[in-house]
């Protein structure tokens, strides 16, 4: 059927590998004029990728990219956008101290001889694009007073200066958006479609796509999985698909319910810049030998709840008792001490020193453990990163290697090593899957599930349900900053957890209580 | 197939020849002075080069530890200043204390204390603002250039405290033997350098202080999370630079027998250019000691070689600079082959 009309834009076998992961394999994706065009998948899914490799941010490794039938490969988004593809990010470029007007020329700009800026010019295009997109929005008024639904009509403006624009992607359009703002792109969106313009658009809120989109496709671990029209299919396909059936399969024993309480924490907050919480009052407890989940959408909290924990955020309030032990204020390393460790999210930027060694990557926490008068203790320190290289099935050829010489899930396992290597109590795992293959996803979960098993604690923080379904004991879900459930035994499924991961967004209501969903 | 592995193995000769280059260029340079620059091979020549390298390697030592955080120190130049000149100034005219004792003259192992007490405060405070208010070290150690030389200046209205001999009746004899004197023939100066050296190379190589200093470099963030006390850190390392600095003052004016308040005037370019040269990376966590000591050598003899051979010093800056820029492209050209190499294993 979508054989009839013929793509304006497509992608032919991309193909992305990054050092340590490979984001897409084989991904041909069709773009059709006129047409809302959905991407979905899970984070880390690939998504993100192929579009930066549409808009010219990234080149792929493989494949090829056309455009009305010709072939093309754009060294930039300045290329990209002279062609008629644009991007507008989730976080908005945009320069807040300058006028709106100025914002959209902005390394574009009218200009005589090249030289002077031709400013009536500019305000001229500046209130006839705003004007075909019907916005009230004044040409001079400052970037930064305007509502953040405002500003990326801005940015949507932008866009719009171009010859012709034929395709224009946007990357999670809606996600700091409030409700009203949120329709007021939906309009604009049907009257861009009208003027025949491809739109890519990439959300994870599932209802808005079954009300916006024309055409899905979907992504799962850099592959495409399927491609349906909106009208043929509904929410539970999409999960379904989005999902798959997960090759990770762990040996659970059955819950064992609730027996010595490792941490209890009471009302966490973390206040967000300008208003409201990015932590709102979020309580909850953990047992030892369990695997506690919390899911929730990309923006729930979640990261920062347990950042808060272990001391990232000095404004953060609440009470916490760490093992029989009250702690005010956590200091990354006093946690550390009391045996709580974090394997933070980005395991890039936050859990390795790339310009070090396996070996000192991995005794990086636990070196006060290995040292006398002053001195390292090379043998006893080796020993150690040896028996935890041997434990955690590191595949290394030598641990005086570069960190980065490593494939990204045994990278991740090197992160979760070290945290080993500083014998800790409570684990806590952000997103320990993301990015990395099938075998080390398995590896890691079983690991989680030997600390559980060893009496630890473990809190696994994760976006796939099924992987969280299968490792955990319990699963709390955040939404907008809230608990919305804590969910054990029958109730934990895939339905309550979609639901309650969105009970909290655009409502100004109270959470919903614990237990409350289903 | 073959091709692709015949490449590769080509890359890795041209990286083995890569990363020793400053050891080559050294090595080469070396050559190249004693046929074209009369006297170069001279003992009394190799020991002033030797002592000239000493000095500027004390600063390059210090600053070693602060760029392989991330940071950078531009303040050493003015604390060797102002440390000569507190030397110069206890030693001529002592420590008033008006309501207590009249003036007091320190002999000469408390004056080295205090200078070198000093220069730690100093250290502190850049310290205290980069790690603790956050400002950039740049601007920070900018400030501390000014605020230092400008307190050298001040100590003596713009003079020189000359002949810094001190005398046997105010007890404090013995100052210029610091930059004179020798033990076993070697001049106190390369002996003050090496022991620096050796406890620099101690702190990095062994101690969980230097494991920290690359793990601070190498992700910051990452090393908080692994528990590591990052303002600490940073603390000591530009304390330490600031100590090497008061010791380079002191054996400045030790050597001259007089102190100048221009003195080390742009010695932290010299500094920086000699660890940039020995391979530590401006962005921090990658580098050594051992590279540094390499460096202010390949500054030193391009220096001493270029005077001797009578090269106009305007030139003489020239080639500097070019030399510079030179070493960190090829840094960057080294970096790119590794990374594509790594990359093109990956693909495989």
């Amino acid at each position: 059927m979508e054989q009839m009309i013929k793509p304006i834009m497509q992608a032919r076998d991309i193909t992305k590998v990054y050092p340590g992961t490979t984001a897409l394999k084989n991904v041909s994706f069709d773009v059709f004029a006129g047409q809302v065009n959905v991407l979905i998948g899970e984070n880390g899914a690939g998504k993100s990728t192929l579009m930066k490799i549409l808009a010219g941010i990234e080149k792929p490794t493989k494949g090829m990219v056309y455009l009305e039938g010709e072939e093309v490969s754009f060294h930039n988004t300045r290329d990209a956008s002279s062609r008629g593809v644009s991007i507008i990010h989730q976080e908005l470029n945009m320069f807040s101290d300058m006028r709106v007007v100025d914002n959209m020329f902005a390394g574009n700009e009218i200009s005589g001889l090249g030289v002077l800026i031709d400013r009536k010019a500019q305000a001229k295009k500046a209130k006839e694009v705003l004007a075909r997109l019907q916005q009230p929005i004044d040409p001079d008024e400052m970037m930064r007073n305007l509502r953040v639904g405002q500003q990326q009509v801005v940015e949507i403006a932008k866009t719009m200066l171009q010859r012709e624009l034929k395709v224009l992607i946007m990357d999670e359009p809606t996600s700091s958006l409030s409700n009203v703002e949120v329709e007021a792109l939906f309009r604009l969106i049907e009257d861009l479609k009208k003027q025949g313009i491809a739109i890519i658009y990439i959300s994870h809120r599932l209802e808005e796509i079954i009300r916006i989109g024309d055409v899905v496709t979907i992504l799962r671990d850099g592959e495409r999985v399927a491609n349906a029209r909106v009208e043929d299919i509904d929410i539970r396909w999409i999960v379904e698909k989005m999902v798959g059936h997960s090759a990770v399969t762990i040996e659970k024993p059955p819950f064992q319910g609730k027996m010595e309480e490792l941490l209890k924490v009471e009302n966490y907050c973390l206040p967000r810049l300008g208003g409201g919480y990015t932590v709102d009052h979020v309580s909850f407890n953990l047992y030892k030998g369990e695997v506690l989940g919390i899911y929730g959408l990309m923006g729930a909290g979640r990261t920062e709840l347990v950042e808060s924990l272990i001391g990232l955020h000095p404004e953060a309030t609440g009470s916490m008792v760490l093992d029989g032990e009250v702690v005010e204020k956590p200091h990354v390393s006093q946690q550390i001490a009391r045996g709580m460790v974090l394997v933070p999210e980005d395991r890039q930027k936050d859990g390795l020193v790339q310009t070090m060694s396996i070996s000192d990557n991995l005794s990086l926490t636990s070196i006060p453990r290995f040292t006398q008068h002053g001195m390292i203790k090379k043998h006893a320190c080796k020993s150690a990163v040896d028996e935890v290289v041997l434990n955690m099935q590191v595949k290394v050829s030598d641990v005086r290697h570069l960190i980065t010489s490593l494939s990204g899930g045994n990278q991740q396992k090197v992160v979760i090593g070290k945290c080993v290597m500083a014998k800790a109590k409570v684990f806590i795992m952000d997103e320990p899957s993301r990015g990395i293959d099938v075998g080390a996803k398995t590896d890691i979960f079983r690991i989680m599930r030997n600390f559980a098993a060893e009496g630890m604690g473990v809190i696994f923080v994760g976006s796939e349900l099924k992987e969280i379904l299968s490792v955990c004991d319990r699963v709390l879900v955040m939404s907008n900053g809230k608990l919305t459930a804590d969910l054990s035994g029958n109730e934990m499924n895939e339905e309550n957890l979609v639901k309650a991961s969105a009970a909290a967004l655009h409502t100004g209501k109270t959470p919903n209580l614990k237990g409350e969903m289903k | 197939m073959t091709k692709s592995t015949n490449r590769r193995a080509d890359t890795s000769l041209g990286l083995i020849l890569l990363k020793g280059r400053t050891f080559i260029a050294l090595a080469l340079l070396v050559v190249y002075f004693s046929f074209r620059a009369p006297n170069f091979t001279e003992f009394s020549s190799i020991i002033l080069l030797i002592k000239h390298a000493s000095l500027y390697g004390l600063l390059a030592i210090g600053m070693t530890l602060v760029i392989l955080t991330g940071g950078i120190d531009l303040s050493v130049g003015a604390v060797v200043g102002l440390s000569a000149m507190i030397a110069g100034g206890l030693m001529t005219e002592g420590i008033r204390l008006p309501y207590v004792a009249g003036t007091i003259y320190p002999n000469v192992p408390l004056i080295l204390l205090l200078v070198c007490l000093l220069a730690v405060i100093i250290g502190f405070c850049s310290g205290t603002l980069i790690a603790k208010v956050k400002v950039p070290a740049f601007i920070a150690t900018l400030g501390a250039m000014y605020i230092g030389r400008g307190f050298a200046m001040l100590r003596s209205g713009g003079a020189t405290f000359p002949n810094l001999f001190g005398s046997e009746k105010l007890g404090n004899l013995g100052f210029d033997v610091i930059g004179s004197g020798t033990l076993w023939g070697i001049p106190y100066i390369i002996i003050i350098f090496i022991a620096v050296s050796l406890v620099a190379a101690f702190i990095t190589k062994k101690t969980p202080l230097g494991n920290q200093i690359y793990a601070v470099g190498g992700n910051e963030r990452a090393a908080i999370i692994s528990g590591i006390k990052t303002t600490r850190v940073k603390l000591f390392v530009y304390m330490f630079s600031a100590f090497c600095a008061a010791l380079a003052g002191i054996i400045k004016a030790s050597e001259l027998r007089a102190a100048h308040p221009a003195t080390g005037e742009s010695w932290e370019m010299i500094a920086i250019s000699s660890v940039v040269l020995g391979g530590t990376s401006m962005s921090g966590g990658v580098g050594s000691v051992g590279g540094t000591i390499i460096g202010v050598l390949v500054i030193t003899v391009l220096n001493d070689g270029m005077i001797m051979m009578g090269v106009s010093t305007f030139w003489q800056m020239v080639i500097k600079g070019v030399v510079i820029i030179a070493a960190v492209i090829i840094d960057l050209v080294q970096k790119d082959l590794q990374n594509k190499a790594a990359l093109a294993a990956r693909i495989k």
